[in-house]
């Protein structure tokens, strides 16, 4: 069992990396607005980002939008209301679903990534070659990652969306021969702009949070090769909470703005 | 190239103290390198070699001391300028530190940035470094494609690539077989001849010692225990000092 000493301790270096987090991200808006600007970098990384994690994405969206409707199909039915399908499948996966499950796999994927080759980086000694060669590591490295997550995952959510929601029409066109057009039309039907805005503003803050925890875990990795693999796990586990945090404020705000 | 000692110092770092907590890892640490001079650092794992060389080029900041060079306290040098400053200073990684993610080409442009040149300019210069450690055709290579020795290399090639004043070994032949390591002190030799650089090496390695130094200096408890040329130190009959060269 734990002292009230070890408690103090866990919340105080609990707190201190809740500051550190937040001083990093400081910087990095300090960062994003000075010259020279990394566009090449920039770009680098969002092709890297996007294009290594859109197969991931595609299945991932795919097998959700086709199990989500396989497994509420009965149930509506029961109730006489399969044709309300896609409108329910939409709306849930536009407005929850779709990018809180898209951005848990990014974290997975993209947040790890970043931490664990910046990390590696870092242990190798190859920040501090930057470092010393003039360069400014933390806009070469931290920056364009940060930035190429925050663009970058808006659109893998928007490509998961959409993939989720062929994988929902494929099950409702062999299972209830509903044509493709048809569950198409009631999907636009069915979604408003008040489903859409909020849900594309929460997945650039969800991108912010991939990318910032991923780059300061791996940028203050220590510990040598032990530190990376920490600064790897540590990444995912704190940017999924992160991610949560970020959607229980975002619904809240949602509700307020929009009235769920 | 002799060094000439009648001139200011390319490089001072006076009364250096840095401490970890209760670890006293620098005690007053001095040093002078003067230009054209290879200036040989021998202590003993864990005397403060590294951290010495980590205040040096700004990767940590010294509790007390003041460190110059060419004349320019970095302590009251803006970043910009401290950076422009650092191109002067070429850096040989102990372990390389090649970027992982870049060719050789692209490793060796790293440097030039922020230096507005040309792509025909970076290439000559990459070409030049190349040559200068023989190497030219592992331009296009990945680091994952080379050796231990080619890396050390290719590292060499990095840190000459804006043809620097100083140059600081960070255990330039640590982890190589020994011919690998008799080339890349060959190579040393070479370089500092061909670009008129000073150095300052540190190793713990004899043999390279013997043969690259001006001058030598013994790190023993953070502080310099002593002070001359190896044949001077080699023939000094203190325990402590003949213990670097058994």
């Amino acid at each position: 069992m734990m002292t009230t000493s070890q408690i103090g301790n866990k919340l105080v270096n609990f707190f201190t990396e809740i500051g550190e987090l937040s001083y990093f991200a400081g910087r990095f808006f300090k960062e994003l607005f000075t010259k020279p600007f990394e566009f090449k970098e920039l770009l680098r990384q969002c092709y890297n980002m996007g294009n290594r994690s859109l197969f991931l994405v595609g299945i991932t969206g795919f097998i959700l939008g086709l199990v989500f409707t396989l497994q509420s199909r009965p149930t509506l039915m029961e109730f006489g209301a399969q044709s309300w399908m896609p409108s329910m499948v939409s709306i849930s996966i536009v407005r929850e679903i779709g990018p809180v499950i898209i951005a848990l796999i990014c974290a997975g994927k993209i947040s790890s990534g970043i931490g664990a080759e910046l990390g590696s980086m870092r242990v190798t000694e190859q920040i501090d070659a930057m470092e010393v060669s003039g360069t400014n590591p933390f806009k070469y490295l931290v920056v364009t990652r940060i930035l190429a997550a925050t663009l970058i995952i808006p659109l893998l959510i928007i490509f998961g969306d959409a993939i989720a929601l062929f994988g929902s029409a494929l099950v409702e066109n062999l299972k209830g021969d509903v044509s493709f057009q048809l569950y198409f039309n009631k999907v636009f039907d069915a979604i408003k702009f008040s489903d859409i805005l909020p849900a594309t503003t929460k997945s650039f803050f969800f991108g912010f949070a991939i990318g910032l925890v991923g780059s300061f875990k791996g940028y203050n990795c220590t510990k040598g090769t032990v530190g990376v693999g920490e600064a790897s796990n540590s990444a995912v586990v704190y940017t999924s909470m992160l991610l949560f945090i970020i959607d229980f404020i975002a619904v809240f705000l949602t509700d307020i703005f929009f009235e769920l | 190239m002799e060094p000439s000692k009648n001139i200011e110092p390319i490089l001072r770092i006076k009364d250096l103290k840095k401490s970890f907590g209760d670890n006293h890892v620098l005690n007053g640490f001095t040093l002078e390198l003067f230009e054209g001079e290879n200036l040989v650092l021998m202590g003993k794992s864990g005397s403060g070699k590294s951290v010495m060389i980590r205040c040096l080029v700004g990767l940590m900041q010294p509790d007390e001391g003041s460190l110059e060079i060419m004349g320019k306290d970095i302590s009251k040098l803006a970043q910009k300028e401290f950076n422009e400053l650092r191109t002067q200073l070429g850096f040989l990684f102990q372990g390389s530190a090649l970027y992982d993610s870049m060719t050789v080409r692209e490793n060796l442009e790293f440097p030039m940035r922020q230096q507005n040149k040309t792509e025909e300019e970076s290439l000559k210069l990459v070409h030049e470094a190349l040559d200068s450690v023989g190497l030219r055709d592992a331009i296009d290579l990945m680091p994952e494609e080379l050796s231990g020795g080619m890396k050390r290399r290719i590292a060499l090639a990095r840190a000459i690539i804006l043809k620097p004043k100083i140059i600081i070994y960070d255990e330039p032949t640590t982890g190589l077989d020994p011919i690998t390591a008799k080339e890349i002190i060959q190579l040393m030799r070479n370089i500092q001849l061909n670009y008129k650089t000073s150095s300052l090496i540190i190793t713990h390695d004899v043999d390279c010692a013997r043969v690259i130094s001006n001058r030598m200096i013994l790190l023993i408890d953070g502080v310099n225990y002593a002070e001359g040329t190896f044949e001077e130190l080699s023939a000094n009959k203190d325990e402590k000092i003949q213990a670097f060269f058994k």
